[in-house]
């Protein structure tokens, strides 16, 4: 007897990808759609064929992740809706800022950004709170901290965008070209990976870990703005304006968020190690968990990392006329790469786990650190985005 | 690679072993973690810098060892590139030794699986059915084929084996990512063109450290224009053309022939409203060197390059290309007051005799705007100010010292009043010191050298000395009368020293002579004279100069004397005996083009492409294998279902038990 296909039919088949989509997908990808169109034909003067790709492609990618993580769904509407809201109250005039009260508290890229800075540092309290009194109470208001923080920075960032454009034409540019947005950038990223992993394995409880790197940040970032006024909006200096920058730097601090998250998991493994029984312990993931969580998280990094760094060597070229000068941003960016590359290889080929590649995770945010913000402070030469 | 490890064969060659090692793990892990220290190393010690900046900041012995060790020129230096070829070896062995067996595993369903190692599995379960094997084996292939699974389905004597395999693509993304490094490589060393290197190497080509013109560069280090891979810079001025490059090579250069000729019409900065430069231009022309027939006419700017015939050019860098420059040059020395008219040239000097001796003018550099942030305590509500245009120049001494001066052609407002703002400094390391010297009411610079004139006529000054020190010491004694003669000579003195020597002469004078207790009340009162002497020869000037004096000295000229008393106090660091005054300019810019040929690009772009799918192939990828393992026994049939996954344990396990799950819904276990 062989088996029937409709038995096949009726018990095996499973429904393409595609056929499994219920219909507010098709709603949302279709509002993507539809946001990319219209920004598209709203603000077509200002963009190339390259812009237009990016665009496009972008709302491709944002499709599909909101497909595969239904969260993104809720909060890019709302990011986008409020954003939205944000360049009405606008108009055309930049000195709106000052007059309208949602710009002024809340919603102006500046606000919005002081708004995330809060939230975050009141999410790790939160989270460490949590971790102290064992409540997953005070673990879950971290998390809705975490969301609304990162609300505000994409908010922030958006706004921010549509501001550089009230400064005169000529000086609009997306917001990653300097080490204030960037940082922004770096808070926001770190924060959604994180909340990825949070909600695949239930793993609320190492929030308190990865927000730690995220309030560092944060503290960079208003010392930055209140000491040294950073938060101005600069216009682009020659060798920025360049389509590559909205895919390069993008693609970068995805790696550079992968990383700082596996190295702070990595820390919550090395205290977890010490005392398996202990209440820290008890409360995180399992070791293996974490270890796994680890390593796709590099693996992500590393593979996003490898993306920017070629499509960085490919602006150099364009830029500089070589696609590889060892500049000491370039030569520091080979050096991460180095760095995880022996970190993979260790893991999946001579099988090490645990311990010793939570240590090395950790010293290569360390590197990493250095190649982001070291570079700029301590080497000169020709990237040249943000000195300090 | 638990799975494709090779048993130890007993004996093996020199050969093998040499190969087994460089293709090894330890080898690939440490050639990463080197390459990258190395790496550091490059960065952290500044490259390509003049060598005698290293041998003064690493004195004479380690300088050479430095040397000796490429550490100026690392990523250029036959150990780097010694260390980039290991990687390269090494990952081609790999490939070679792991390709084989990744291509075979791929295809292999491995039917052949033993019953005993499938009982060794992490993953497995067991049940016995019912259905026949033959029914189960069915089954089983079909809704492992619904899952995505591909099936080999064999029969043996006393078993039936379903093998099922999903992901195997994945296993593509190592070989796809080693071969990248391998491709990338390539590029990269084909664009480090090793023919030249060996050249070089040999001696045919040796880099030209002196500064000559392009022409007289021996054949020695000129390159011909069929040259395929270079990297070279060339600045040419407004009006002017080349047709060639300088390539850097180690301490000196060398000359690249071009197939065609560069002209540069215009050079242009535009500036986004704050005075930040928003792009840099160069509108050119290409010229075919045989015909000298123009070929091309176009701009190009940072960002957008030209192509041409496969070599590109870009807009790298832009400097002065030679502005004209008419001054003039006001004595600080002579009782003179018409300024000499002088001519300068940017890259170009001048001679020209001092009452201090010869002296070098050599024009650095000429800008036409000098845009600064604004000082926060400035409430203008300006975040930018633009100083106006500036020259650079270097004033050398017979003996070769020099000191730079930066001056400003338009005088600057600082406190409320205008100055002529001329900078000094002794070595580029240093910040400037500024000269301000007050504009009169006539906008110009005239009252202060006539001023300055005054204070060096001797007989001038003897004059308002006496007039002064009659009016203290009357009588005609003779005690009285020597006593104005040294109080006359004295004061003169004073002012000499101090117009000669600035107040700090004046302060170098007073401490070696005045006890310390009584140096604040001396210099109080040696100011109070100063002040009172040139204040009368200030008062002569204003005479000559038919200002109104009826109502005494107008509070603006009187601050206008202080002005110029400072301005004279700093005369003496100055250093120089002239002012250079900036009356007519006629801007002439240059632009610095890099001009590259790099066939190996594309080979490294091909690799890049590789290099990204592979990863993302190797990352999300897996390869997965179940097998249904199917014996009669009794009339019932034994279920063993047993899994491995090639990476992702935890992910491999959760599918798996779902599988599971849906097998036994499918091939239920006899219950009876
Ligand atoms: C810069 C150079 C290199 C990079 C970026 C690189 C990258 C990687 C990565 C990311 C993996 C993980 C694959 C996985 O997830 O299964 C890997 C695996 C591996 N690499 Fe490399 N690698 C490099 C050089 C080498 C060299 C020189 C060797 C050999 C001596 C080597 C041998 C291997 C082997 C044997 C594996 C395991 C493959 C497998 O299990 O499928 N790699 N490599």
């Amino acid at each position: 007897m062989s088996v029937s296909s409709e038995y096949i039919a009726a018990n095996f088949e499973r429904p393409s990808f595609f056929k499994r989509l219920g219909w507010f997908d098709w709603v949302w990808a279709a509002l993507v759609v539809a946001g990319a169109i219209y920004a598209h034909t709203y603000y077509a003067a200002l963009m190339n064929s390259y812009t237009v790709g990016i665009l496009y492609g972008a709302s491709a990618a944002i499709i599909g992740l909101g497909w595969n993580w239904k969260s993104v769904r809720p909060l890019t509407l709302v990011v986008a809706v409020v954003s939205l809201f944000a360049i009405s109250l606008y108009g055309s005039d930049i000195a709106n800022a000052q007059h309208s009260f949602f710009l002024k508290y809340l919603i102006s890229s500046q606000s919005a950004i002081m708004w995330m800075s809060a939230l975050f540092v009141m999410a790790t309290f939160s989270y460490l709170f949590g971790l102290v009194i064992r409540s997953d109470f005070a673990a879950a208001v971290g998390t809705a901290l975490t969301w609304a923080a990162t609300t505000m920075g994409l908010i922030g960032l958006m706004v921010r965008w549509r501001e550089s454009y009230l400064l005169g034409p000529n000086i609009g540019h997306i917001p990653v070209s300097n080490l204030y947005e960037v940082f922004i950038l770096f808070s926001i990223v770190t924060a959604l990976l994180y909340l990825f992993y949070e909600q695949r394995y239930q793993a609320r409880k190492l929030g308190g870990f990865v927000l730690l790197v995220i309030s560092a940040a944060v503290a960079f970032l208003l010392w930055y703005a209140f000491d040294r006024h950073a938060n101005a909006i600069q216009p682009l200096v020659p060798a920025l304006q360049s389509y590559w920058m909205k895919i390069h730097v993008p693609a970068n601090f995805i790696g550079y968020g992968s990383f700082a998250l596996a190295a702070m998991v990595a820390v919550a493994y090395l205290l977890a190690e010490r005392n398996p029984q202990g209440a820290l312990a008890t409360q995180l993931p399992s070791l293996e968990q974490m270890d796994d969580i680890m390593h796709k998280s590099i693996a992500l990094g590393f593979a996003f990392f490898t993306v920017a760094t070629i499509l960085g060597a490919m602006w150099a070229a364009q830029a500089w006329g070589g696609y590889w000068s060892w500049d000491p941003k370039e030569t520091w960016a080979l050096i991460v790469w180095l760095n995880y590359a022996a970190w993979l290889h260790l893991r999946l080929t001579k099988g090490w786990r645990g311990r010793p590649l939570a240590w090395w995770a950790l010293i290569g945010l360390g590197v990493t650190t250095f190649a982001f913000l070291g570079v700029n402070m301590f080497l000169s030469g020709l990237h040249s985005y943000g000195g300090l | 690679m638990n799975d494709n490890t090779q048993p130890v064969r007993p004996r093996r060659s020199y050969g093998a072993l040499t190969i087994e090692f460089l293709g090894s793990m330890n080898m690939a892990i440490t050639l990463l973690v080197v390459i990258a220290i190395a790496a550091v190393i490059g960065t952290v010690l500044q490259q390509n810098q003049p060598y005698t900046d290293y041998e003064v900041k690493f004195g004479p012995f380690w300088f050479v060892v430095f040397h000796k060790l490429g550490l100026y020129n690392i990523y250029d230096s036959s150990w780097f590139m010694g260390l980039l070829g290991f990687l390269l070896i090494s990952t081609s062995i790999c490939i070679w030794r792991s390709t084989p067996h990744i291509l075979r595993d791929m295809r292999q369903h491995r039917t052949d699986v033993e019953h005993k190692s499938l009982m060794g599995f992490h993953l497995k379960g067991e049940w016995r059915t019912a259905r026949t094997d033959e029914q189960a084996a069915q089954t089983a292939g079909a809704l492992l084929r619904a899952r995505g699974y591909g099936i080999r389905q064999q029969r043996y004597d006393d078993h039936v084996v379903v093998a099922g395999m999903k992901g195997s693509i994945g296993r593509i993304g190592y070989i796809l990512t080693h071969l990248a490094i391998v491709v990338i490589c390539v590029g990269a060393l084909i664009d480090t063109n090793l023919p030249l290197r060996f050249k070089e190497w040999r001696g045919e080509v040796k880099a030209e450290t002196a500064n000559i013109p392009a022409a007289q560069v021996p054949a020695s280090s000129t390159l011909p224009a069929s040259n395929k891979i270079f990297r070279g810079t060339v600045t040419i001025p407004e009006g002017d053309s080349a047709n060639f490059l300088y390539l850097q090579l180690g301490n000196g250069y060398l000359v690249q022939n071009l197939p065609f000729t560069i002209a540069l019409d215009k050079f242009r900065i535009k500036h986004y409203p704050s005075g930040m430069p928003r792009s840099f231009e160069s509108d050119i022309k290409i010229f075919d060197n045989n015909n000298k027939k123009e070929v091309l006419h176009t701009t190009i700017a940072v960002n957008h390059p030209l192509d041409y015939k496969g070599y590109t050019i870009f807009q790298a860098s832009f400097a002065d290309g030679g502005s004209h420059l008419q001054m003039k040059a006001w004595s600080l020395d002579l009782p003179a007051d018409k300024p000499l008219e002088l001519n300068g040239t940017v890259n170009h000097f001048i001679k020209l005799t001092t009452p201090r001796g010869k002296r070098t003018i050599e024009f650095t550099n000429f800008k036409l705007y000098n845009i600064f942030p604004v000082d926060p305590s400035d409430k203008s509500g300006k975040k930018f100010r633009n100083y106006g245009p500036s020259f650079i120049f270097k004033v050398r001494d017979p003996s070769g010292e020099a000191l730079e001066y930066v001056n400003y052609m338009a005088p600057q407002q600082v406190n409320g009043r205008e100055f002529f703002m001329s900078g000094v400094r002794s070595s580029p390391a240093e910040p400037y010191r500024y000269l301000y010297i007050p504009i009169d009411s006539h906008g110009g610079i005239e009252r202060f050298m006539q001023l300055l004139a005054a204070t060096h006529d001797q007989k001038l000054l003897k004059q308002v000395v006496a007039h002064q020190v009659d009016s203290q010491v009357t009588g005609n004694s003779p005690q009285d009368k020597e006593m104005r003669a040294t109080m006359q000579s004295s004061i003169v003195r004073l002012v000499n020293m101090f117009v000669a020597e600035g107040i700090d002469g004046v302060l170098q004078h007073m401490r070696q002579n005045v006890a310390a207790d009584k140096q604040q009340d001396a210099m109080n009162s040696y100011i109070k004279v100063l002040q009172s002497v040139l204040g009368d020869v200030y008062v002569k000037v204003l005479r000559q100069d038919h200002v109104d004096l009826t109502h005494g000295v107008s509070n603006t000229d009187s601050r206008y004397f202080e002005d110029a008393m400072n301005a004279m106090a700093m005369l003496g660091p100055y250093g120089s005996p002239f002012y250079l005054q900036l009356t007519n300019f006629q801007q002439v810019q240059a632009s610095g083009l890099e001009i590259t040929r790099a066939p190996g690009k594309d080979v490294v772009y091909f690799g890049s492409v590789m290099l990204i799918l592979g990863v993302f192939m190797m990352f999300y990828l897996h390869q997965r294998r179940v097998w249904v393992w199917l014996a009669s026994v009794d009339g019932k049939t034994e279920v063993l279902f047993a899994g491995s996954g090639h990476r992702n344990r935890t992910e491999f396990e959760t599918e798996f038990s779902g599988l599971q799950t849906e097998l036994q819904k499918a091939v239920p276990p006899d219950v009876s």
